[in-house]
Protein backbone atom coordinates (compact mmCIF):
# COMPACT_ATOMS: atom_id res chain seq x y z
CA UNK A 1 0.00 0.00 0.00
CA UNK A 2 1.42 3.32 -0.80
CA UNK A 3 2.02 5.66 2.21
CA UNK A 4 0.00 8.56 1.06
CA UNK A 5 -3.24 5.70 1.02
CA UNK A 6 -2.53 4.22 4.23
CA UNK A 7 -1.81 8.10 5.86
CA UNK A 8 -5.60 8.72 4.46
CA UNK A 9 -7.01 5.76 5.40
CA UNK A 10 -5.59 6.27 8.79
CA UNK A 11 -7.32 9.84 9.02
CA UNK A 12 -10.74 7.75 7.77
CA UNK A 13 -10.59 5.56 10.58
CA UNK A 14 -9.90 8.04 12.73
CA UNK A 15 -12.63 9.93 12.40
CA UNK A 16 -14.75 7.35 12.35
CA UNK A 17 -13.19 6.55 15.89
CA UNK A 18 -13.24 9.80 17.13
CA UNK A 19 -16.73 10.60 16.56
CA UNK A 20 -17.90 7.14 18.05
CA UNK A 21 -15.60 7.87 21.02
CA UNK A 22 -17.77 11.18 21.32
CA UNK A 23 -21.92 9.97 20.85
CA UNK A 24 -19.93 7.18 23.73
CA UNK A 25 -18.76 9.86 26.20
CA UNK A 26 -22.47 11.85 25.54
CA UNK A 27 -24.38 8.03 26.17
CA UNK A 28 -22.35 8.15 29.87
CA UNK A 29 -24.27 11.31 31.04
CA UNK A 30 -27.57 10.50 29.00
CA UNK A 31 -27.86 7.10 30.13
CA UNK A 32 -27.77 8.15 33.65
CA UNK A 33 -30.56 10.79 33.05
CA UNK A 34 -32.49 8.07 31.29
CA UNK A 35 -31.62 4.78 34.06
CA UNK A 36 -32.20 7.49 37.11
CA UNK A 37 -34.65 9.52 35.13
CA UNK A 38 -32.82 12.53 36.76
CA UNK A 39 -32.14 15.04 34.01
CA UNK A 40 -30.52 18.11 36.14
CA UNK A 41 -31.56 21.56 35.88
CA UNK A 42 -29.91 23.54 32.46
CA UNK A 43 -28.46 26.22 34.95
CA UNK A 44 -27.04 23.84 37.15
CA UNK A 45 -24.75 22.30 34.42
CA UNK A 46 -24.38 25.70 32.69
CA UNK A 47 -23.17 26.94 36.02
CA UNK A 48 -21.05 24.04 36.61
CA UNK A 49 -19.30 24.56 32.91
CA UNK A 50 -19.15 28.38 33.72
CA UNK A 51 -16.41 27.43 36.21
CA UNK A 52 -14.00 25.31 33.96
CA UNK A 53 -15.00 25.51 30.09
CA UNK A 54 -13.51 28.70 29.24
CA UNK A 55 -10.12 27.40 30.24
CA UNK A 56 -10.24 23.65 29.55
CA UNK A 57 -11.88 24.66 26.02
CA UNK A 58 -8.63 26.84 25.77
CA UNK A 59 -6.46 24.18 26.63
CA UNK A 60 -8.17 21.56 24.60
CA UNK A 61 -7.79 23.26 22.04
CA UNK A 62 -3.62 24.14 22.67
CA UNK A 63 -3.20 20.97 23.08
CA UNK A 64 -4.62 20.01 19.50
CA UNK A 65 -2.18 22.53 17.93
CA UNK A 66 0.63 22.13 19.56
CA UNK A 67 0.44 18.10 19.89
CA UNK A 68 -0.62 16.53 16.87
CA UNK A 69 2.54 17.95 15.38
CA UNK A 70 4.19 15.88 17.42
CA UNK A 71 2.38 13.07 17.73
CA UNK A 72 1.63 12.10 14.23
CA UNK A 73 -2.07 10.92 12.46
CA UNK A 74 -3.08 7.77 14.28
CA UNK A 75 -1.79 8.36 17.58
CA UNK A 76 -3.41 11.79 17.98
CA UNK A 77 -6.87 10.13 16.80
CA UNK A 78 -6.10 8.12 19.79
CA UNK A 79 -4.44 10.29 22.56
CA UNK A 80 -6.90 12.62 22.53
CA UNK A 81 -9.85 9.87 22.63
CA UNK A 82 -7.63 8.30 26.01
CA UNK A 83 -6.33 11.52 27.43
CA UNK A 84 -3.59 12.01 29.97
CA UNK A 85 -1.71 13.75 27.14
CA UNK A 86 1.20 15.65 29.04
CA UNK A 87 1.96 13.59 31.89
CA UNK A 88 2.39 10.10 30.03
CA UNK A 89 0.98 9.67 25.65
CA UNK A 90 2.94 12.75 24.91
CA UNK A 91 6.69 11.99 26.26
CA UNK A 92 5.69 8.15 25.93
CA UNK A 93 5.43 8.76 21.73
CA UNK A 94 8.67 11.02 21.95
CA UNK A 95 10.37 8.95 23.76
CA UNK A 96 9.79 5.90 21.57
CA UNK A 97 10.73 7.98 18.76
CA UNK A 98 13.87 9.02 20.21
CA UNK A 99 14.79 5.21 21.28
CA UNK A 100 14.03 3.99 17.72
CA UNK A 101 15.86 6.84 16.34
CA UNK A 102 12.80 7.70 13.68
CA UNK A 103 11.11 11.56 13.61
CA UNK A 104 8.03 12.36 13.45
CA UNK A 105 6.25 13.32 10.47
CA UNK A 106 7.93 10.33 9.04
CA UNK A 107 6.05 7.21 8.08
CA UNK A 108 8.39 4.94 10.55
CA UNK A 109 7.70 7.82 13.18
CA UNK A 110 3.73 7.56 12.44
CA UNK A 111 3.87 3.99 13.39
CA UNK A 112 6.22 3.90 16.05
CA UNK A 113 4.40 6.89 17.75
CA UNK A 114 1.31 5.04 17.52
CA UNK A 115 2.46 1.88 18.45
CA UNK A 116 3.56 3.75 21.71
CA UNK A 117 -0.13 5.60 22.64
CA UNK A 118 -1.86 2.63 21.79
CA UNK A 119 0.69 0.65 24.24
CA UNK A 120 0.21 2.98 26.60
CA UNK A 121 -3.38 3.69 26.70
CA UNK A 122 -4.16 -0.31 26.95
CA UNK A 123 -1.47 -0.59 29.70
CA UNK A 124 -3.06 2.37 31.58
CA UNK A 125 -6.60 0.98 31.27
CA UNK A 126 -5.69 -2.30 32.51
CA UNK A 127 -3.86 -0.87 35.40
CA UNK A 128 -6.85 1.53 35.99
CA UNK A 129 -8.98 -1.29 35.63
CA UNK A 130 -7.31 -3.52 37.95
CA UNK A 131 -6.63 -1.07 40.52
CA UNK A 132 -10.46 0.01 40.18
CA UNK A 133 -11.53 -3.96 41.18
CA UNK A 134 -8.66 -4.53 43.48
CA UNK A 135 -9.08 -0.65 45.37
CA UNK A 136 -9.93 -2.19 48.56
CA UNK A 137 -7.07 -4.01 49.00
CA UNK A 138 -4.74 -1.31 47.30
CA UNK A 139 -6.16 1.91 49.37
CA UNK A 140 -3.51 1.51 52.10
CA UNK A 141 -0.62 1.03 49.28
CA UNK A 142 -1.66 3.51 47.28
CA UNK A 143 -2.70 5.94 50.69
CA UNK A 144 0.85 5.03 52.72
CA UNK A 145 2.58 8.39 53.41
CA UNK A 146 5.69 6.75 53.12
CA UNK A 147 4.86 6.78 49.44
CA UNK A 148 3.09 9.73 48.99
CA UNK A 149 6.46 12.01 48.05
CA UNK A 150 6.81 9.30 45.11
CA UNK A 151 3.70 10.00 43.12
CA UNK A 152 3.81 14.07 44.41
CA UNK A 153 7.00 13.96 42.23
CA UNK A 154 6.06 11.67 39.12
CA UNK A 155 6.47 15.05 36.77
CA UNK A 156 9.71 16.34 38.29
CA UNK A 157 10.78 12.70 37.85
CA UNK A 158 9.44 12.47 34.34
CA UNK A 159 10.90 15.45 32.74
CA UNK A 160 14.06 15.34 34.33
CA UNK A 161 14.72 12.47 32.82
CA UNK A 162 13.47 13.51 29.08
CA UNK A 163 14.48 17.01 30.08
CA UNK A 164 18.28 16.14 30.11
CA UNK A 165 17.80 14.15 26.76
CA UNK A 166 16.55 17.14 24.80
CA UNK A 167 17.93 20.10 26.30
CA UNK A 168 21.34 18.70 26.09
CA UNK A 169 20.75 18.43 21.97
CA UNK A 170 18.89 21.23 21.82
CA UNK A 171 21.00 23.53 24.32
CA UNK A 172 20.76 26.42 22.35
CA UNK A 173 17.52 25.97 21.53
CA UNK A 174 16.03 25.16 25.51
CA UNK A 175 18.43 27.82 27.07
CA UNK A 176 15.98 31.06 26.62
CA UNK A 177 12.65 29.01 27.44
CA UNK A 178 13.48 27.35 30.25
CA UNK A 179 15.23 30.45 31.84
CA UNK A 180 11.67 32.38 31.11
CA UNK A 181 9.60 29.20 32.53
CA UNK A 182 11.47 29.42 35.73
CA UNK A 183 11.95 33.39 36.02
CA UNK A 184 8.20 33.27 35.50
CA UNK A 185 6.95 29.84 37.88
CA UNK A 186 9.29 31.61 41.01
CA UNK A 187 7.83 35.09 40.54
CA UNK A 188 3.91 33.66 40.18
CA UNK A 189 4.08 30.28 41.81
CA UNK A 190 0.67 30.08 41.60
CA UNK A 191 0.49 29.48 37.82
CA UNK A 192 1.77 25.70 38.49
CA UNK A 193 -2.40 25.32 38.24
CA UNK A 194 -2.26 26.33 34.58
CA UNK A 195 0.68 24.78 33.45
CA UNK A 196 -1.34 23.30 30.28
CA UNK A 197 -1.66 27.04 28.97
CA UNK A 198 1.67 27.57 29.50
CA UNK A 199 3.30 25.12 27.35
CA UNK A 200 2.09 26.79 23.86
CA UNK A 201 3.75 30.02 25.38
CA UNK A 202 6.63 28.40 26.07
CA UNK A 203 6.57 26.47 22.37
CA UNK A 204 6.31 30.30 20.63
CA UNK A 205 9.36 31.41 22.76
CA UNK A 206 10.87 28.22 21.48
CA UNK A 207 10.11 28.79 17.86
CA UNK A 208 10.70 32.51 18.16
CA UNK A 209 14.23 32.02 19.30
CA UNK A 210 14.84 28.72 16.92
CA UNK A 211 13.75 31.11 13.65
CA UNK A 212 16.32 33.93 15.18
CA UNK A 213 19.08 30.99 15.95
CA UNK A 214 18.15 29.42 12.16
CA UNK A 215 18.34 32.60 10.26
CA UNK A 216 21.71 33.77 11.99
CA UNK A 217 23.59 29.61 10.80
CA UNK A 218 23.50 29.47 14.75
CA UNK A 219 21.86 26.15 14.58
CA UNK B 1 -35.28 5.23 42.97
CA UNK B 2 -32.76 4.96 45.32
CA UNK B 3 -29.49 6.34 44.03
CA UNK B 4 -26.07 4.75 44.78
CA UNK B 5 -22.83 5.66 42.77
CA UNK B 6 -21.29 2.23 43.10
CA UNK B 7 -24.37 0.40 41.22
CA UNK B 8 -24.28 -2.13 39.10
CA UNK B 9 -25.70 0.29 36.44
CA UNK B 10 -22.61 2.37 36.77
CA UNK B 11 -20.55 -0.31 36.40
CA UNK B 12 -21.92 -2.00 33.32
CA UNK B 13 -21.86 1.94 31.79
CA UNK B 14 -18.23 1.78 32.85
CA UNK B 15 -17.42 -1.80 31.86
CA UNK B 16 -19.15 -0.66 28.20
CA UNK B 17 -16.80 2.53 28.01
CA UNK B 18 -13.88 0.86 29.07
CA UNK B 19 -14.34 -2.28 26.40
CA UNK B 20 -14.87 0.72 23.53
CA UNK B 21 -11.57 2.56 24.18
CA UNK B 22 -9.58 -0.52 24.65
CA UNK B 23 -10.95 -1.64 20.98
CA UNK B 24 -9.55 1.57 19.45
CA UNK B 25 -6.33 0.90 20.86
CA UNK B 26 -5.87 -2.45 19.98
CA UNK B 27 -7.09 -1.00 16.35
CA UNK B 28 -4.52 1.24 16.22
CA UNK B 29 -1.78 -1.16 17.51
CA UNK B 30 -2.38 -4.04 15.42
CA UNK B 31 -2.79 -1.64 12.17
CA UNK B 32 0.60 0.55 13.14
CA UNK B 33 2.40 -2.74 13.72
CA UNK B 34 0.96 -4.73 10.61
CA UNK B 35 2.26 -1.72 8.58
CA UNK B 36 5.34 -1.60 10.01
CA UNK B 37 6.24 -5.02 9.55
CA UNK B 38 4.77 -4.29 5.70
CA UNK B 39 7.76 -1.51 4.97
CA UNK B 40 10.33 -3.32 6.06
CA UNK B 41 10.90 -2.32 9.67
CA UNK B 42 12.51 -4.21 12.40
CA UNK B 43 9.81 -6.85 13.93
CA UNK B 44 11.85 -6.87 16.98
CA UNK B 45 12.15 -3.08 16.99
CA UNK B 46 8.09 -2.90 16.89
CA UNK B 47 8.44 -5.36 19.68
CA UNK B 48 10.59 -3.54 21.74
CA UNK B 49 8.55 -0.28 21.67
CA UNK B 50 5.76 -2.47 22.91
CA UNK B 51 7.69 -3.44 25.62
CA UNK B 52 9.30 -0.65 26.60
CA UNK B 53 5.91 1.74 26.54
CA UNK B 54 4.52 -0.52 28.43
CA UNK B 55 7.03 -0.62 31.38
CA UNK B 56 6.84 3.47 30.59
CA UNK B 57 3.73 3.39 31.34
CA UNK B 58 3.20 1.64 34.80
CA UNK B 59 4.30 4.67 36.84
CA UNK B 60 2.26 7.31 35.45
CA UNK B 61 -0.78 4.94 35.17
CA UNK B 62 -0.61 4.21 39.33
CA UNK B 63 -0.46 8.15 39.93
CA UNK B 64 -3.56 8.22 37.52
CA UNK B 65 -5.43 5.75 39.86
CA UNK B 66 -4.90 7.86 42.80
CA UNK B 67 -6.79 10.57 40.85
CA UNK B 68 -9.79 7.64 40.57
CA UNK B 69 -9.25 7.05 44.63
CA UNK B 70 -9.68 10.51 44.89
CA UNK B 71 -12.78 11.17 43.35
CA UNK B 72 -14.32 7.85 44.26
CA UNK B 73 -14.93 9.00 48.10
CA UNK B 74 -17.46 11.30 46.53
CA UNK B 75 -18.16 9.75 43.59
CA UNK B 76 -18.31 6.76 43.73
CA UNK B 77 -15.97 4.51 41.84
CA UNK B 78 -17.47 3.99 38.31
CA UNK B 79 -17.71 7.28 36.99
CA UNK B 80 -13.91 7.99 38.00
CA UNK B 81 -12.95 4.81 36.30
CA UNK B 82 -14.92 5.95 33.20
CA UNK B 83 -13.07 9.84 33.53
CA UNK B 84 -9.97 8.79 33.98
CA UNK B 85 -9.85 6.03 31.38
CA UNK B 86 -10.80 8.72 28.60
CA UNK B 87 -9.95 12.30 27.96
CA UNK B 88 -10.12 13.48 31.23
CA UNK B 89 -7.07 13.85 33.76
CA UNK B 90 -7.69 14.11 37.61
CA UNK B 91 -6.41 18.06 37.14
CA UNK B 92 -9.76 18.64 35.08
CA UNK B 93 -12.34 16.43 36.72
CA UNK B 94 -11.90 17.28 40.29
CA UNK B 95 -12.54 21.12 39.30
CA UNK B 96 -15.05 20.06 37.00
CA UNK B 97 -17.41 18.08 40.07
CA UNK B 98 -16.01 20.88 42.43
CA UNK B 99 -17.48 23.61 40.16
CA UNK B 100 -20.79 21.42 40.03
CA UNK B 101 -21.46 20.74 43.37
CA UNK B 102 -20.86 24.36 44.78
CA UNK B 103 -22.87 25.24 41.86
CA UNK B 104 -25.46 23.34 43.38
CA UNK B 105 -23.99 24.21 46.96
CA UNK B 106 -23.25 20.30 47.73
CA UNK B 107 -20.24 19.66 49.98
CA UNK B 108 -17.98 17.51 48.16
CA UNK B 109 -16.87 15.75 51.25
CA UNK B 110 -19.39 13.21 51.02
CA UNK B 111 -20.29 10.63 48.68
CA UNK B 112 -23.42 12.08 46.41
CA UNK B 113 -26.73 10.11 47.16
CA UNK B 114 -28.60 12.79 44.57
CA UNK B 115 -28.74 11.05 40.90
CA UNK B 116 -29.76 15.02 39.96
CA UNK B 117 -26.38 16.58 41.11
CA UNK B 118 -24.93 13.34 40.07
CA UNK B 119 -25.90 13.63 36.62
CA UNK B 120 -25.31 16.90 36.39
CA UNK B 121 -21.79 16.29 37.20
CA UNK B 122 -21.60 14.44 34.71
CA UNK B 123 -22.62 16.48 32.20
CA UNK B 124 -20.46 19.23 33.15
CA UNK B 125 -16.86 16.23 33.13
CA UNK B 126 -18.09 15.11 30.02
CA UNK B 127 -19.11 18.42 27.94
CA UNK B 128 -15.86 20.44 29.65
CA UNK B 129 -13.72 17.90 28.19
CA UNK B 130 -15.04 16.95 25.12
CA UNK B 131 -14.21 19.75 22.38
CA UNK B 132 -10.17 19.09 22.46
CA UNK B 133 -11.26 15.57 21.20
CA UNK B 134 -14.10 17.23 18.31
CA UNK B 135 -11.04 19.20 17.08
CA UNK B 136 -9.07 16.63 16.00
CA UNK B 137 -10.87 14.98 13.46
CA UNK B 138 -11.72 18.78 12.43
CA UNK B 139 -8.09 20.45 12.34
CA UNK B 140 -5.77 17.35 12.12
CA UNK B 141 -5.77 18.06 8.75
CA UNK B 142 -5.16 21.57 8.00
CA UNK B 143 -2.14 21.38 11.02
CA UNK B 144 -0.65 18.47 9.08
CA UNK B 145 -0.77 20.30 5.85
CA UNK B 146 0.36 23.48 7.47
CA UNK B 147 3.59 21.57 8.47
CA UNK B 148 3.67 20.19 5.37
CA UNK B 149 3.97 23.17 3.28
CA UNK B 150 6.80 24.65 5.85
CA UNK B 151 8.44 21.20 5.57
CA UNK B 152 8.41 21.06 1.64
CA UNK B 153 9.90 24.48 1.76
CA UNK B 154 12.76 24.27 4.11
CA UNK B 155 13.19 20.80 5.80
CA UNK B 156 15.87 21.63 8.64
CA UNK B 157 13.30 24.47 9.43
CA UNK B 158 10.10 22.05 9.67
CA UNK B 159 12.01 19.69 11.85
CA UNK B 160 13.70 22.50 14.02
CA UNK B 161 10.11 23.83 14.66
CA UNK B 162 8.83 20.38 15.92
CA UNK B 163 11.67 20.03 18.33
CA UNK B 164 11.02 23.42 19.42
CA UNK B 165 7.55 22.86 20.27
CA UNK B 166 8.83 20.15 22.20
CA UNK B 167 11.38 22.29 23.97
CA UNK B 168 8.55 24.53 25.27
CA UNK B 169 6.17 21.79 26.72
CA UNK B 170 9.51 20.43 28.41
CA UNK B 171 10.34 24.54 29.24
CA UNK B 172 7.44 24.88 30.84
CA UNK B 173 6.96 21.48 33.22
CA UNK B 174 10.80 21.94 33.90
CA UNK B 175 9.90 25.72 35.01
CA UNK B 176 6.92 24.59 36.91
CA UNK B 177 9.24 22.40 38.99
CA UNK B 178 10.63 25.58 40.43
CA UNK B 179 7.20 26.84 41.51
CA UNK B 180 7.67 26.59 45.18
CA UNK B 181 11.21 27.43 46.15
CA UNK B 182 10.22 30.33 48.12
CA UNK B 183 8.70 27.61 50.56
CA UNK B 184 12.00 27.14 52.21
CA UNK B 185 14.19 24.10 51.40
CA UNK B 186 11.03 21.82 51.03
CA UNK B 187 10.29 23.35 47.97
CA UNK B 188 13.39 22.51 46.88
CA UNK B 189 12.21 18.67 47.11
CA UNK B 190 11.02 18.52 43.39
CA UNK B 191 13.88 20.29 42.05
CA UNK B 192 16.33 17.49 43.67
CA UNK B 193 14.31 14.58 42.09
CA UNK B 194 14.26 16.55 38.75
CA UNK B 195 18.34 16.84 39.03
CA UNK B 196 18.04 12.91 40.24
CA UNK B 197 16.35 12.21 37.53
CA UNK B 198 18.65 13.71 34.84
CA UNK B 199 21.57 12.65 36.81
CA UNK B 200 20.48 8.95 36.77
CA UNK B 201 19.39 9.09 32.59
CA UNK B 202 22.97 10.74 32.10
CA UNK B 203 24.56 7.69 33.78
CA UNK B 204 22.25 5.76 31.40
CA UNK B 205 23.48 7.58 28.53
CA UNK B 206 27.05 6.89 29.07
CA UNK B 207 26.59 3.10 29.83
CA UNK B 208 24.99 3.22 26.64
CA UNK B 209 27.24 4.89 23.96
CA UNK B 210 30.31 4.25 26.08
CA UNK B 211 30.05 0.49 27.49
CA UNK B 212 27.34 -0.52 24.86
CA UNK B 213 24.86 -1.62 27.04
CA UNK B 214 22.41 -1.90 24.26
CA UNK B 215 19.10 -3.45 26.52
CA UNK B 216 19.23 -0.16 28.52
CA UNK B 217 18.19 2.06 25.89
CA UNK B 218 14.70 1.10 25.83
CA UNK B 219 14.06 1.46 29.29
CA UNK B 220 16.58 4.03 30.82
CA UNK B 221 13.01 6.56 30.58
CA UNK B 222 11.10 4.28 33.17
CA UNK B 223 14.66 3.23 35.40
CA UNK B 224 15.07 6.95 35.90
CA UNK B 225 11.85 7.65 36.88
CA UNK B 226 11.46 5.18 39.33
CA UNK B 227 14.62 5.94 40.70
CA UNK B 228 13.76 9.42 40.94
CA UNK B 229 10.40 8.20 42.85
CA UNK B 230 12.45 6.16 45.11
CA UNK B 231 14.90 9.04 45.91
CA UNK B 232 11.67 11.38 46.44
CA UNK B 233 10.58 9.00 48.90
CA UNK B 234 14.21 9.04 50.83
CA UNK B 235 14.74 12.50 50.79
CA UNK B 236 11.25 13.91 51.78
CA UNK B 237 11.44 12.65 55.23
CA UNK B 238 14.75 14.02 55.99
CA UNK B 239 14.11 17.45 54.30
CA UNK B 240 10.34 18.03 55.74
Amino acid sequence: MDSRIYEEKTHHYGKIWTWTAVLVFVLVPVSVCIFYNAWPPFMSVFKGLLGVAPIFWTVGFIEVITFTPMLGTGSSYLAFVTGNLTNLKVPCAINAMEINDVKSGTEEGEIVSTIAVATSSIVTTLIITAGTLLLGTLTPFLNSPVLKPAFDNILPALFGALGVVYISKNLKLAVTPMLFMIILFVSVPSLAGSVGILVPVGAVISILMARLLYKKNMI
Amino acid sequence: MDFNPNSSFLYLVAVAVILFILAQSVFFLIRAYRRGKEIGMDVKKLRKTITSSAIFTVAPAVSILLGVLTLSKFLGLPLPWIRLSVIGAITYELPAATSTASALGIPISETITDPTVYSAITWVMTLGILPSTILVPILLKRIQGGLISIKNKDSKWGELLISAMFMGMISAFMGMVFANIRNGLPGWIPIFVMFFSAALMAVCGLLIKVLKVKWLQDYALPICMLGAMAFAVIITPVIS
